[in-house]
Order: C-alpha cells, then structure tokens, then sequence
C-alpha cells in the first residue's frame, strides 16, 4: 500500500497527526479491520469462553477441592503432593502413559516409514496398497479395539488358534495378561499407522531424485543413501510425527478403556467404572483415564484438574518443541 | 561429476559381467520387495476379513476355531438392530456429526481466511493460539468445561459437542489455512481492480478455489465425531438415549457377553459408513492428510 501524501497546506493543523493517513485511506482501514475482525469475531470468542476461561479455571480448581455440589474449596498444594506421594494408581498410570510414549510412537513412525518406502518403490498397485495400508487408520478406535478384543481373545480367537495350529505351545492372553496387554495395545496402534504413513508418504515423494542418483553415482549404498539424501529432506516431517504422536499418546484413551472394560467383561459406562478401571491389574489403567475416573466417576475434580495441569504442562512443552523447531506451520505467513 | 571422460578407460569386457549380476539382483529385490508388500498388506487386511466373516456366522460357531462361515447368516445385521437401539445411536451420531460439521465450516472457514489472506497487527499470535488449542489435549480443559455445560443444564445431550463448533475449531482452521495460502493473491488482485469488494473477494474468487482444503476439513470433522468416544461418554455416559454409534458399539458386548458374530456385525456396521465415505473421498482426504503435515 502506497500513500501518497497530501500537501500540508489542504491539511487543518489541529488533524495534522490524523492527516497522515487521507480519509478515503483512513475509512478503508476502518472497513478492513472491522472486516477481520468480523471473520474472527467468532473464534475468538470460542478461544475465550473454551480456551482461555477452562485452562485458567483449571489452575484454580487444581489448588481446591470441589466436588460440583459444594463451592471450591482451597488446599494449596495438597492434591498435588497426593498425587506424588499417596496415590499409587496415579503413578501407576503415569508408568502405563509414559509406557506408551516410549514404544508406540517411535515404533509406529518406523513401521510407517518402512511401509512408506515400500509403496513407493511398487509402481503397479502402489495406490491400492496406499488405501490398504491407510483403511486401519480409518476405523472408528471402538471397533477397531473390539475388532482385536475378538482376534486376540485367549480362548477362541483367530490369533491363539493360527499360534496352536503353528505349533506354539504357550497360549498368550494378550489382553488379559497384565504383562501382555500394553504390546497388544501396541499391535492395535501399528495397525492404525495409516495417518503417518500417509504424511510421510506426501515428503518421501519430495525427495530430490537428482540427490539419489548423485549418491548412487558416488558409490552409496541403501542405507548411506537413507542417512544422507532421505533424512535430512524428511526430519521436519519426522519431527512433526514424533510430537503429535507424543500428544496423542498423552491422551490415549479410547482403546486401553474398551479393551479393558471387554477383557474384564465389564461396561465402560454405568456400573463397574471404578473398580475394573484399567484391568488387567491396572496395566491399561493410562493417565487420562485415571483422570476421567477421578474427575467424573468419583467426583474429585479438583484432584482431576491437578492432574490435568500436570498433562498440560507436558503436552505443552512437547508442543512448543515443535512449534519452535520447525517452520512447518508457519509457511508462507509472509507471502499472504 | 567431473570425471566425463572415465567411462572411455574402462574396458568394455569388464563391464559387462559386472552388469549381469545387477540386473539379477534387481530382479530378486524386486521379487522380494513385492513379496513383502502383498504379506503386509493380507496382514492389515485381515482383521476386517475376519470381522466380516465372523459377523455372519452362527453364535455357535464365532466360538469355534473355524474360518470359513458354515452358514451365511446375513439376518445377524438385522438381528443387531433388535439387541440394541442401533436406529437411536444411528440418529444420534448422525445429528452429531453433520451438526458438528456444518457448524465448524461456518465459523472456521472465515477465520482460516483472515489469518492466511488478511494482513492485520496480531495474526502471528492468534496463528500460533489456533496452534496451541489444536495441539492440547482435551482432558485439559475437560473439568471446567464440564462444570459449565452442567450449570448451563446441558449434560446428558450432545450439545456441549456440537455447539463449540459454532464458535471455530481449532484443527479445521489449521487445515483451510494451509490451503488458502497456497493460492495466488493474483486471483484476488484481479478481482479487486474490477471494483469487487473484500467480502466478494473472499465468497467469489478465493472460497471457491478452497473447495478441496473445505471439503477435507468437513471429511475430518466429520470422521472425528463419528469415532469420538470420549466426548459422548463424558456428556451422555448416564444419559443412554443420546449416545452415539461408538459409545452403544462399546457397551454392546456387555449386553450380549458371548455372542462374538452379533458383535462383529454391530462393529462392521459402524465401520461401513466411514470406509464408504473414505472410497468416495479418497483424494480430498488424503489431500487434506498431507496438507497438515507437509509444508516447507
């Protein structure tokens, strides 16, 4: 935008500092800003109201005991060292969720990347095998949880007869096998790799061919070529990967209450939700589970919202990491 | 490469049995990559094979070692209707998703316009809230969202789900974002020499070349409501006539402990409705996949 200034002399000095803008100049800016601020009038109202009002609510309620029937009531720090120092379950759901960020995010990112590089190289077929490789991803997280409740079952199920007809002797039991049940849990998330392959699929196909055949040429074999050509193009993708599976995994619900409420026989809803919470022994028992149970089956919520404070504090930090590290996100804010 | 004339010195004789071995090598990768690929792809296959072929067997039989169904018993679709009130969840999950997702367009697609093609003093920041609300897990805010939802006497039904939406959704927004910045501000430029206005700008010239990145943001939305269990299990988990598909799937075994092919049937029929929409849609989505991934 170029202004194109007016003389002084057609400017009323008591406006002067005004007049730098022209009015028809000064009008349209009006225009323009009310018009932003129309478009986001709503989502900033949203942001309010379901953001900033519950995160900060949140805090508040962490330092109280509440319960939704009587008026907060302030503690301090109590919920807090409870959690460190008495409540054996919050730890133990702490180990599970932890658990689950160490083994199923780096093992579904190599998985992926694996199959991805495998599609890629198939020139006939690769998109069918592309959608087959995906669908998994694409299932509702019940069904496809009450899906492996059904192959995986000790007694019946496809898995356990395909080991008996191989000639395995031990009869695994999977879900209901406190040692067990987490790897299956991993087993169902592989299945679902889809959403990164698909990601990592999109950058692979990026990858400089020039790169590779100027490597090739200097005498670099596969895995040299992957290290030194494929990596580096990738790592932001990778990155992108690794932290949004690292939030997901902190909020991994779904499955680990299905397949616990199915193995140990029990509804998730109604009746037995406190007891049989995270069978086998607590071994499904993850961190927002606990949370929920805590919060909406035994009505501590300000013992809930400590423990949300704690996931807020760790998922923030993973997700600062990744809007620091990478420009991702931020491509092309200049060009607009 | 600056040795061009290197290929001249080597002698052709030992060239030649060099290559011989290549092309069987490549050969047998080739062989063997294909090998692995169909291996993998029977092994994510088959949980859908078996959900399938278990779902129209006999009760009797779901519980034996047996693959192949003796009897096709397709009335067991039919039977799941009658064990639970599939046709109620249906309605519900219906009202959620579509609700959701039309209300997320309307309030989402004017914010993702204002921060990817309006320059105004504070855009980065509201980018990088947008960034944080989509990032944060839900259970954050989950207990004051729910104390205000219970005060406004709303918990028991699915609007604390569906009516958040009218007010922006962090991830749709994310989404068209990306998108709308890809498009050239010629477009736009053009337009508005023509005396078009910036309100006609955004309906005329750069919406309608949004189509794909909306119709990806509705897909997901939509998607994300119909498996949501969280959220209907926190606002209607007491209240049974207004869960949804996922919740009355994951209680349903409860009902009927044993009976693994009614299961089965309940699952695929709740499966069948996404991978439907999934084959219909397949480029928009993985379109809008990749668009949230891959950028710079």
């Amino acid at each position: 935008m170029t202004t194109v200034a007016l003389p002084a002399v057609f400017v009323p000095a008591a406006t002067r500092r005004l007049a730098r803008t022209p009015a028809p100049l000064r009008r349209k800016r009006r225009k323009h800003r009310l018009f932003v601020l129309a478009l986001m009038a709503p989502w900033l109202l949203g942001f309010c109201i379901f953001f900033v009002y519950p995160l900060i609510a949140t805090v508040w309620f962490s330092f109280t005991r509440y319960n939704l029937l009587s008026p907060p009531e302030f503690i301090g720090l109590r919920n807090y060292t409870f959690f460190f120092t008495s409540d054996p379950y919050g730890l133990q759901s702490v180990r599970n969720t932890l658990w689950l960020v160490i083994f199923v995010v780096p093992i579904r990112i190599l998985f992926a990347l694996l199959i991805a590089q495998l599609v890629i190289r198939i020139k006939r077929g690769g998109s069918l095998l592309r959608t087959i490789f995906y669908l998994p991803a694409l299932a509702p997280p019940v069904a496809a949880t009450l899906a492996f409740c059904y192959l995986f079952n000790p007694a019946t199920g496809p898995v356990n007869q395909a080991l008996a007809k191989l000639g395995f002797g031990v009869q695994p039991l999977w879900f209901s096998d406190p040692a067990l049940a987490k790897p299956t849990l991993l087993i169902l998330t592989v299945w679902g790799l889809g959403d990164v392959m698909v990601i990592l699929l999109a950058v692979l196909l990026q990858v400089p061919v020039e790169q590779y055949e100027a490597a090739h040429l200097d005498g670099a074999n596969v895995l040299q070529r992957f290290r030194y050509v494929t990596l580096p193009f990738i790592s932001p993708v990778l990155l992108f990967a690794a932290v949004t599976g690292v939030i997901q995994m902190l909020q991994f619900f779904t499955q680990a209450a299905v397949a616990s409420s199915v193995a140990s026989g029990v509804a998730p809803v109604g009746g037995g939700l406190g007891e049989r919470l995270g069978y086998p022994d607590n071994a499904m028992l993850t961190f927002p589970i606990w949370l929920y149970s805590k919060g909406f089956a035994s009505f501590q919520l300000g013992y809930a919202c400590a423990m949300a404070v704690m996931l807020f504090v760790v998922s923030f930090a993973f997700a600062a990491v990744l809007l620091r590290k990478s420009r991702v996100f931020l491509y092309g804010a200049e060009q607009a | 490469m600056t040795t061009v004339d290197l290929p001249v010195a080597v002698p052709a004789p030992v060239r030649a049995p060099l290559r011989q071995p290549g092309r069987r090598r490549r050969l047998l990768t080739f062989i063997a990559e294909h090998a692995i690929a169909i291996a993998l792809a029977l092994m994510f296959l088959a949980p859908f094979v078996f959900i399938a072929l278990t779902a129209v067997m006999t009760n009797t039989q779901a519980l034996t070692p047996d693959v192949w169904p003796n009897s096709w018993r397709f009335d067991n679709f039919v039977e799941v209707f009658r064990t639970a009130p599939m046709l109620r969840y249906l309605t519900n999950s219906l009202l959620y998703s579509v609700l959701a997702t039309g209300f997320m367009l309307l309030s989402s697609i004017p914010a993702a316009y204002a921060l990817a093609r309006l320059r105004w003093r504070g855009r980065n920041l509201a980018f990088m809230a947008v960034l944080v609300m989509m990032m944060l897990p839900p259970q954050v805010t989950v207990v004051p969202m729910y104390v205000l939802w219970a005060r406004w006497e709303l918990t028991g039904t699915l609007w604390p789900l569906i009516l958040p939406n009218l007010l922006g959704d962090a991830f749709s927004i994310f989404l068209i974002r990306q998108f709308l910045l890809t498009i050239p501000e010629e477009y736009a430029d053009a337009a508005r020499c023509d005396g078009c206005s910036e309100l006609r700008v955004m309906l005329q010239i750069i919406l309608p070349l949004a189509k794909p990145a909306i119709a990806a943001a509705a897909l997901f939305m939509f998607f994300l409501t119909w498996n949501d269990y969280f959220g209907p299990l926190l606002y209607t988990g007491e209240n049974a006539n207004n869960w949804t598909l996922a919740l009355g799937l994951a209680n349903f075994r409860d009902l009927h402990r044993v009976q693994w092919n009614l299961t089965m049937a309940a699952t695929l029929l709740v499966m069948a409705p996404v991978i439907v929409l999934f084959f219909f849609a397949q480029k928009a989505f993985v379109r809008g996949v990749t668009l949230t991934g891959v950028k710079g």
